[in-house]
């Protein structure tokens, strides 16, 4: 019997292809008449489009036709390919087409465009204050769907301590408000009272691919190639847009060299190449570059918060009180409200109040970025919880382990439940693994100018969906072919989930198979490549369809060889008998008889509880072998969420400011391990992207004038290898997820809080616990707060 | 005009074989010609379309500005040397380490191929103002933008400034200054020699140019004496991430020390003003004397007096004093 897939290491089909080079990304493809598009770009962070003049660019030799906001489908409110009314440095306001670059880049600079600017406002305090800007000119923040501009008054203001933020209470001062219990209580009790005022800076994503797109038109069919985090269901969302029937676009997107969020439909900019090419009958390729990629490709949003937080003398929070502005950007809410949610889950405060605002600013648009609102929170509220550890004594790992969730949790403002919560065993597990005891020994000794700092961080993630469909089939020549509607966004689940079929059916991975990366090869309905869903929702639909397989095979060996199905077994490319394993057939053969059977076997039948995607895709595939298909319909109760718990050792050089990261581990509840080596990867780069996020990674924009400094990556200053530590491992705590069937979780994202709360734990325990409050923690912001010097940035300066 | 970024305009590009030819190319084109090294900086300006050149003249194939000569006093470099074979050549390696841990700790492994020596001293300045095609002083304008009250200028200078505040950011120019170095500028009328400290341009002279370098003049080699042979060098640079970053600061140091006294010393410091500069008050305090730590400190007490921080660098001066006091100690890591 063949060993079981899942918990293997296998290489995905995708590897050889990414290593020799020889992958095929959005930009690489060329197309018979293919002609070259460019943006021409907002300069500044609000304004009007007043009058466009294009008539010598349009007279230059080699130039074929522009693309105005007239010509985009138009949509009030919200976000637009193409604007006349730029919310954003950088927000495009046409594309020209010609036969090079070169000259549809000459061909920008001859456009006369006529901009009128408009008051614009940066970041979310400020967009508050009394008469400040709104950020659109609907307001600066949604109640609901209602668009209204929330001012806090000078007397709001006067009332916050100096340096603190304003926690106004009254109506109409937040766009969310919950309380969970009673704060006043719960401080009421406590033995500590935490106050802090903490910014995170918001970070672009960054993705090593930018969001280049190729397209053209047959037929009256849309071919787009793409880079995107998740294939089937970016082409609805890009049909949607262009109002086309969902067959009327082929999307092709075998790779993608990162989204991070960034790009899970990431189908607005796709949209002009698209109708750039309708319009002037010619292929179109719009190559972003990197600058335009740090506008159009999204950031995290940034938050200003003020958080109390009360602790009996044990450490256990009787009270937490969080206040948050978040950076909504032009076009969304920020994350603060997930936030919320992710600290009441990690530190079950006995009562809690949250009050939230997302502010509507004239910086780059804002998007989920792995981990979107618990990464900032964790990496925000770990280093007070050592804090209070330290002022009560406590190990500041027992502090957490004493205020962590169990299976039974309730968080949130609704209650919230979870299928199963392991944190403790992965805290218990990295103390041993970490050493835990023997490295805070150490915590504060000096080594030369360097001072070592122990840090730990705490961070779950939601990390599944359920419901989402498999599709297989079985082919005459025996291998199991495996329709993957997902993206292939490089974390392996594309391959990864397919393992769950095999596994039903007992097959080796040799025998397997996996369609992806082209909506015309027939794909089945999908979940999003994001929130960590697919290596739990996608387990759980190729399950199913695994089951559906097995139960057909068993059925026609029943027919033709006798007995019951439930007599039948599958396993190494053969279905047989039990008692008998000599009595059976191969699946190839299993596959010819269903091709000859046809109806449910071969997919001219299908269960009506599919997707319709799924349903047209099964049918184009009918009669090529036996065919499955099936819903994840094993249900079930609760939310879905993995935990990294990462743990640091630093050095801090109190001459310079300078952190070197000396050591890290890092453990996961992410249920069953899948791949192993892919985990790893996973927990890795997250956790490295987190610790970027606290020690270096930039967001700059001048103050005045509203324009971006770190548009480049070497501005920007995303952490390279050299900046992580060599010294790294990792371990799985292993407990299935109860409620799936296979008992994998999703990991992508928990990682990345950790990873920055381990180091924003570790730093502050370097400065002999004072916590600063703000991200990235740099040299030059660590250096003044050891030399006592006036402070780099105030305490709510955001975006510096 | 609408402005756009990430793509180089067109240019006539040249490629002579000989520094003559081409400093013949570039007196023909004058404001309009453009000497192209490695491409590091320049790539980065033409990608933004703010510097324009009509005239591209490619030193790649003019071998004759390539490689390192030991000579009979010392060593002579090639402009076109590539950063990677400066760090990496024995002769540096062994009696000028201050020269080789410079270069070495330039950029990326893959910029230190591409990049020469004589370019990332001639670079010009990061100042994202200026580099963003801001009409500031060094631009032509009649403003600074890095200085004003509300500015983003963590990365700008402390000292030296005279209306522009930006920072010359060449890595191995305080170790050249160190050693004592000279830049052979050859032009149609012949070779000229200068120190490694007067290369650089202060801006109080001429705001518009990082190095003295004139339309039509190339800089051709430098020459580092023997006289720092072997000494005891200190280099240290720190940045933002460990590699791919513009220095916050370096400062480097050469010390001749015998009998427990440090007898001679030369002392630069790169990323606190618009130029490298050397530290004289800072040499004037150690030489003669013991190393100590009370010393160390004099020493980087007397780098940093009169220094002036802008709203968002008051950290470079704490960080100067303690690198100063650092290359007395001996105890870079």
């Amino acid at each position: 019997m063949a060993e079981k897939l899942i918990g293997q290491d296998i290489a995905p089909p995708d590897l050889r292809a990414k290593i020799t080079g020889r992958a095929k990304y959005a930009e690489d493809f060329r197309a018979d008449g293919m002609v070259f598009a460019k943006l021409l770009s907002s300069p500044m962070p609000h304004c009007r489009v007043i009058r466009i003049d294009a008539s010598a660019a349009l007279a230059m030799e080699g130039v074929l036709g522009i693309l105005t906001a007239d010509e985009v489908p138009q949509s009030e409110g919200d976000e637009q390919c193409l604007t006349n009314h730029p919310l954003y440095e950088g927000e495009a306001i046409l594309a020209v087409a010609a036969i090079s670059e070169t000259i549809a880049a000459d061909a920008i600079e001859k456009i006369r465009v006529d901009l009128e600017p408009l008051p614009f406002v940066l970041n979310p305090l400020d967009g508050v204050r009394p008469g400040s800007p709104d950020g659109r000119p609907e307001g600066n923040t949604q109640v609901g769907r209602d668009w209204v501009s929330i001012k806090w008054t000078a007397e709001d203001f006067a009332n916050a301590p100096a340096g603190s933020m304003p926690m106004p209470e009254g109506e109409g001062k937040w766009d969310t408000e919950w309380m969970v219990g009673d704060v006043a209580r719960g401080f009421a009790e406590a033995a500590l009272i935490l106050d802090e005022t903490i910014v995170h800076q918001s970070v672009t994503h960054h993705p090593m691919e930018p969001r280049s797109a190729m397209a053209y038109w047959q037929n009256g069919k849309l071919y787009i190639h793409t880079s995107t985090q998740s294939l089937v269901r970016t082409q609805q969302a890009l049909a949607s847009e262009l109002d086309l029937e969902l067959d009327d676009v082929v999307m092709i997107g075998e790779f993608c060299g990162g989204g991070f969020g960034s790009k899970i439909s990431g189908s607005i900019i796709q949209q002009v190449p698209a109708l750039l090419s309708r319009k002037i009958n010619r292929p179109v390729m719009l190559r972003i570059t990197r600058a335009e990629e740090t506008y159009l490709g999204r950031a995290r949003p940034g938050m200003q918060a003020r958080v109390r937080i009360g602790f009996r003398s044990d450490g256990r929070i009787t009270a937490m009180d969080l206040a948050v502005l978040g950076d909504g950007g032009p076009y969304a809410r920020g994350d603060q409200n997930g936030g919320a949610n992710t600290a009441s889950l990690t530190y079950t405060p006995l009562n809690m109040r949250f009050r939230g605002l997302g502010v509507r600013t004239n910086t780059p648009p804002k998007a989920a970025q792995r981990g979107p609102g618990g990464a900032q929170i964790i990496g925000m509220l770990e280093p007070l919880m050592d804090k209070a550890a330290r002022e009560l004594g406590i190990d500041r790992l027992a502090l957490r382990r004493l205020n962590a969730p169990d299976d039974d949790v309730t968080f949130g403002p609704n209650g919230s439940t979870l299928t199963g919560v392991n944190v403790k065993e992965a805290m218990d597990m990295g103390r041993e693994l970490f050493g835990w005891e023997g490295r805070v020994a150490r915590s504060g000794r000096m080594n030369g100018s360097k001072r070592t700092g122990i840090g730990v961080g705490v961070s779950p993630y939601t990390a599944g969906s359920r419901g989402f469909d498999g599709l297989l089939v079985i082919r005459p020549d025996g291998k199991l072919q495996v329709q993957q509607g997902l993206g292939n966004l490089g974390t392996h689940s594309t391959a990864d989930t397919a393992r769950a079929a095999a596994d039903v059916l007992g097959l080796e991975w040799d025998d397997v198979e996996v369609v992806w990366g082209d909506t015309s090869r027939h794909l089945p309905w999908s979940s999003v490549q994001a929130g960590s869903q697919t290596t739990h929702a996608h387990t759980r639909a190729n399950h199913a369809a695994g089951l559906d397989a097995k139960e057909k095979l068993q059925a026609i060996a029943a027919m033709d060889l006798g007995g019951r199905p439930q007599d039948y077994e599958t396993s190494d490319g053969r279905v047989f008998r039990r008692s008998n394993p000599s009595q059976g057939m191969t699946l190839g053969r299993a596959a010819t008889r269903a091709i000859e059977l046809g109806g449910r076997y071969s997919g001219y039948e299908l269960n009506e509880d599919l997707n319709a995607m799924t349903i047209a895709s099964a049918t184009a595939l009918a009669g090529q072998g036996l065919i499955a298909a099936a819903r994840d319909n094993f249900g079930g109760e609760g939310g879905i969420q993995s935990w990294v718990v990462g743990f640091a050792e630093i050095e801090l050089d109190v001459e310079t400011g300078k952190v070197d990261v000396l050591h890290y581990t890092a453990v996961t509840d992410c249920g069953v391990v899948v791949h192993p080596r892919s985990l790893g990867g996973q927990i890795y780069g997250g956790s490295f992207q987190g610790m970027g996020i606290a020690m270096s990674q930039k967001w700059v924009f001048d103050p005045v004038w509203g324009v971006s400094f770190a548009k480049r990556l070497y501005t920007a200053r995303p952490p390279g290898i050299l900046d992580v530590p060599t010294d790294v491992q990792w371990a799985a705590v292993e407990i299935p997820d109860p409620q799936s069937p296979v008992g994998a979780k999703g990991i992508g994202e928990p990682c990345v809080g950790a990873g920055s709360a381990a180091l924003t734990s570790a730093i502050a325990d370097a400065l002999e616990g004072k916590c600063l409050c703000r991200t990235p923690l740099t040299a030059d912001v660590l250096l003044a707060e050891i030399e006592g010097r006036v402070p780099a940035y105030g305490p709510l300066d955001l975006h510096v | 005009m609408a402005v756009i970024r990430d793509m180089i305009p067109a240019f006539e590009l040249f490629q002579p074989t000989s520094a003559e030819g081409a400093i013949d190319l570039l007196i023909r084109y004058g404001e309009d010609g453009w000497v192209l090294g490695g491409g590091m900086d320049s790539f980065d300006w033409w990608k933004e379309r703010i510097k324009r050149p009509t005239a591209v003249v490619d030193l790649a194939n003019v071998d004759e500005l390539k490689g390192v000569r030991v000579t009979s006093d010392g060593v002579e470099i090639g402009a076109m040397t590539t950063l990677t074979e400066v760090a990496t050549h024995p002769e540096l390696l062994a009696n000028y380490s201050v020269l080789t841990d410079a270069a070495s700790r330039i950029a990326t492994p893959q910029i230190r191929n591409r990049g020469t020596l004589a370019g990332n001293l001639a670079q010009d300045t990061r100042c994202w103002y200026y580099r963003g095609g801001w009409p500031c002083y060094r631009a032509g304008g009649n403003t600074c933008y890095a200085s004003a009250p509300t500015a983003m200028n963590r990365e700008h200078a402390i000292m030296g400034t005279s209306r522009c505040v930006a920072v010359s950011p060449s890595d191995s120019a305080s170790a050249l200054i160190v050693l004592d170095a000279q830049f052979v500028i050859q032009s149609a009328r012949g070779d000229r020699v200068v120190d490694a400290e007067d290369f650089f341009m202060r801006p109080s002279v001429d705001i518009e140019r990082m190095t003295v370098l004139n339309p039509g003049e190339l800089l051709t080699a430098i020459r580092i004496p023997s006289t720092w042979a072997g000494a005891t060098f200190y280099y240290e640079k720190v940045e933002d991430r460990k590699s791919w970053d513009f220095a916050l600061m370096t400062v480097a140091s050469a010390m001749r020390i015998s009998g427990g006294v440090i007898q001679e010393v030369r002392m630069a410091a790169n990323g606190v003003a618009p130029f490298p500069v050397r530290l004289e008050d800072s040499e004037a305090i150690l030489r003669g004397k013991a190393p100590s730590e009370q010393l160390g400190l004099q020493a980087g007490e007397a780098a940093v007096r009169g220094a002036q921080p802008l709203r968002h660098n008051d950290y470079k001066i704490p960080l100067m004093r303690n690198l100063v006091r650092r290359a007395v100690r001996g105890t870079e890591v």
